[in-house]
């Protein structure tokens, strides 16, 4: 076991996988002999050597596009973009090729690649580089979805990631890359993908979240009524959405609120919101609330903090949700 | 005869002012006079003086990430110069590695600062002024120059658009489509690119295969130079010669400034990492703001009581201007909303309207239960 930050676990993870297979190679921009720039492949290149740690042009199509290549030619592709904005340059490799080749080949060719992709607000960063676009792609059929929010999660998931046959996402939220440090055993494991992790268990009330704001969730609960008993609820993967977690846990408090930083309209909370409604209509005891970005372009980071919900707006939303 | 070379090509290169500040006055002939010179070397030492600033702004954490332009001003002072002459309507569509470009033709110095400050009213260029928001994401720019070239050419006005990007830029598609749209629709834009040798870790060596960043504007079928950078003199004259061919012929042209990154990427960066300081340090010497001033001592334009007036200057100048920024109050929450469309639509009301009074962007009326955002 030792005591890792959510980098620090990344990395240990992307050795360990390396080690493992000689198939997974990394990919991207800075991502070798800088370490990437948040130093999340710090020291690899030199582990490893340039030709599987390698420094690409700056091209995110071309890595994207590259990568699924790569997949495709028998090897484990981790490409990095190196901010989830600059998904947008890559939008058309990753949703209308990487998603859809083992359908349109009906299943002769498959992506078998983890894109990492560091996501979220709050470090005052520069426009593109805060913005939380995982509802995009899940809404992309074909792509997998994650964001963990440990460091033991962020380690055991993108070992699950690297193994999957087919693409994933691998959100990485930035706010919280060394915000706290977390025991991280040692050896190999997986934690899976679609499977969503209760936090904390509860019986008045269910708070979703994932990525950053899960932090905040629980900094939330800390200044709740005791009395008030909240069952908390850490995604960790966006999609495949893990439906039976989140109707056991609303059943059983008939009470929900979402928490997310993307926008409110059209966000994943939207679709968790109707799953509760189609799956738990009858142990609803009030709406399901949503605290969450607006509908309006992140902005910069003088009022980053005012976009971004916080323990405050959770605790309130709870509260009203509650009060019901 | 079946076999034949279909195409041959040849880079030019162009340096008017030597880093010893020697200039070759045949090459100098019709571009800059001395007091043209005199004025844009004060320009540079107030950009530089500027860039220094911005870098203990942020350092002392008053001030985000900030991209410093240090050892890059010559190309943006002869190009935006030039522009500022002979194309004063012109569209200019930067990245943020140009200032100097940038504060030539009209944008107030203290824009740049708010940006960095993370207040996008630093993007908000004023009326009259011809200058896009800096881009932050790379290489993607350069299709708008194109279009606005084109809307020039469609209302018959002789204004060009020049963008600059970097090295590391040329790599995005967009870029190369911008260069055959240019090339292909007959567009007056002009292409700048300052190879300053890094991408932040990224050597142009594995940037691309090309022998220059030149010639990949010759396979778009347009002229393409490429220039010393910090060489105020090569980049006004190859600028000036450009903007002549977009307005006579509707030409693009495509500029590879050479120079170098004398900081960090930004100051999130550690270039000690990845560069080797004897590099760094023959820059060093190469310096735009030595040579300039060398040339003017060397015609008896310049003394040490002057450079020391200058300095007197620049600090006046940007102490001015980072008051003007500070002073500037903490833009409202309602900020976040009211660009979104030019009318906001009832969604869009309600989540402003209840930010100020409510933690959920809803329900209004139970204003009693909301903490303050
Ligand atoms: C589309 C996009 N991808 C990646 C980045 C991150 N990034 C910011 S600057 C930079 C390097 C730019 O290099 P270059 O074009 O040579 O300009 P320079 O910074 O050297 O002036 C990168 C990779 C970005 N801002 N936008
Ligand atoms: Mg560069």
């Amino acid at each position: 076991m030792a005591n890792l930050t959510l980098v620090q676990a990344i990395n240990l993870a992307l050795t360990q996988e390396m080690e493992a297979d000689s198939r997974v190679i990394l990919l991207g921009e800075d991502v070798g002999k800088n370490g990437g720039v948040f130093r999340v492949t710090e020291g690899l290149q030199a582990r490893f050597g340039a030709d599987r740690v390698v420094d690409t042009p700056l091209a995110e199509s071309g890595i994207m596009g590259s990568a699924i290549g790569l997949a495709m030619g028998g090897l484990r592709p981790v490409p990095e973009i190196q901010f989830e904005g600059f998904l947008g340059p890559a939008y058309d490799q990753l949703t209308n090729h990487a998603a859809r080749y083992r359908t349109r080949s009906r299943g002769a060719v498959t992506i078998p690649m983890t894109v990492r992709v560091p996501v979220g607000g709050g470090i005052h960063a520069p426009e593109l580089h805060s913005d939380s676009p995982e509802a995009i792609y899940a809404h992309t059929p074909g792509l997998k979805v994650v964001m963990p929010s440990t460091p033991y999660d962020a380690k055991g998931m993108l070992i699950s990631a690297i193994r999957d046959p087919d693409p994933v996402i691998y959100f990485e939220p930035k706010r919280i890359y060394r915000a706290f440090r977390e025991e991280v055993p040692e050896d190999e494991y997986t934690v899976p993908i679609g499977k969503a992790k209760i936090v904390e268990e509860g019986t008045d009330l269910t708070v979703i979240s994932w990525g950053a704001t899960v932090l905040q969730c629980i900094e939330a609960m800390d200044n709740l009524p005791e009395d008030l008993s909240i069952e908390l609820i850490d995604m960790r993967t966006i999609y495949p959405i893990d439906v039976d977690t989140i109707v056991e846990s609303v059943s059983k408090t008939g009470r929900c609120v979402i928490v997310h930083e993307a926008p409110r309209t059209c966000g994943f909370g939207a679709e968790l919101a109707t799953l509760i409604q189609e799956h738990c209509f009858l142990h609803l005891e009030a709406p399901v609330q949503r605290v969450a970005g607006f509908d309006t372009v992140m902005p910069y980071y003088k009022l980053e903090l005012d976009y971004l919900p916080d323990a405050k707006r959770i605790a309130a939303g709870v509260m009203e949700c509650a009060a019901y | 005869m079946p076999k034949k070379t279909a195409y041959t090509a040849k880079i030019e290169y162009l340096q008017i002012l030597d880093e010893n500040g020697k200039l070759d006055e045949r090459l100098a002939r019709g571009t800059l006079k001395d007091d043209e010179v005199i004025f844009l070397y004060e320009q540079m030492t107030i950009s530089r003086h500027y860039d220094e600033i911005a870098f203990k702004l942020q350092r002392s954490g008053r001030m985000g990430t900030y991209p410093q332009n240090k050892g890059q001003e010559a190309g943006p002072a002869g190009a935006g110069y030039a522009i500022r002459q002979h194309n004063p309507e012109a569209w200019l569509v930067p990245c943020y590695r140009e200032n100097l470009a940038l504060f030539l033709n009209g944008l107030p110095m203290e824009k740049i600062l708010l940006h960095w400050m993370g207040d996008e009213r630093g993007n908000q260029i004023p009326d009259g002024v011809n200058i896009l928001p800096i881009s932050i994401p790379i290489g993607t720019h350069p299709l708008h120059a194109a279009g606005l070239a084109w809307a020039g050419k469609y209302r018959g006005e002789d204004r060009v658009a020049i963008t600059f990007f970097g090295d590391g830029a040329t790599s995005e598609g967009d870029v190369h489509e911008a260069l055959n749209f240019a090339s292909a629709l007959k567009l007056p834009v002009i292409f700048f690119c300052q190879n300053n040798r890094w991408a932040i870790s990224v050597p142009s060596s594995i940037q691309t295969g090309s022998e220059t960043f030149a010639q990949k504007g010759l396979a778009y079928g347009m002229p393409c130079f490429q220039i010393d950078g910090n060489d105020i003199f090569a980049s006004y004259k190859v600028v000036k010669d450009a903007i002549n061919r977009a307005v006579k012929e509707n030409q693009p042209t495509f500029i590879e400034s050479l120079t170098y990154r004398l900081g960090d990427h930004t100051t999130a960066d550690d270039a000690r990492r990845y560069r080797d300081p004897e590099e760094v340090e023959a820059w060093v010497g190469r310096d735009p703001l030595i040579r300039t001033r060398k040339y003017l001592e060397s015609k008896d334009l310049w003394s040490e009581s002057k450079q020391k007036e200058l300095e007197a200057k620049a600090k006046e100048v940007v102490d001015a201007v980072v008051k003007k920024a500070e002073g500037i109050d903490k833009p409202t929450t309602d900020d976040i909303f009211d660009y979104t469309f030019a009318e906001l639509n009832g969604q869009l009301i309600e989540q402003k309207q209840t930010l100020r009074t409510s933690s959920l962007g809803t329900h209004p009326q139970q204003e009693g239960l909301q903490t303050h955002a």
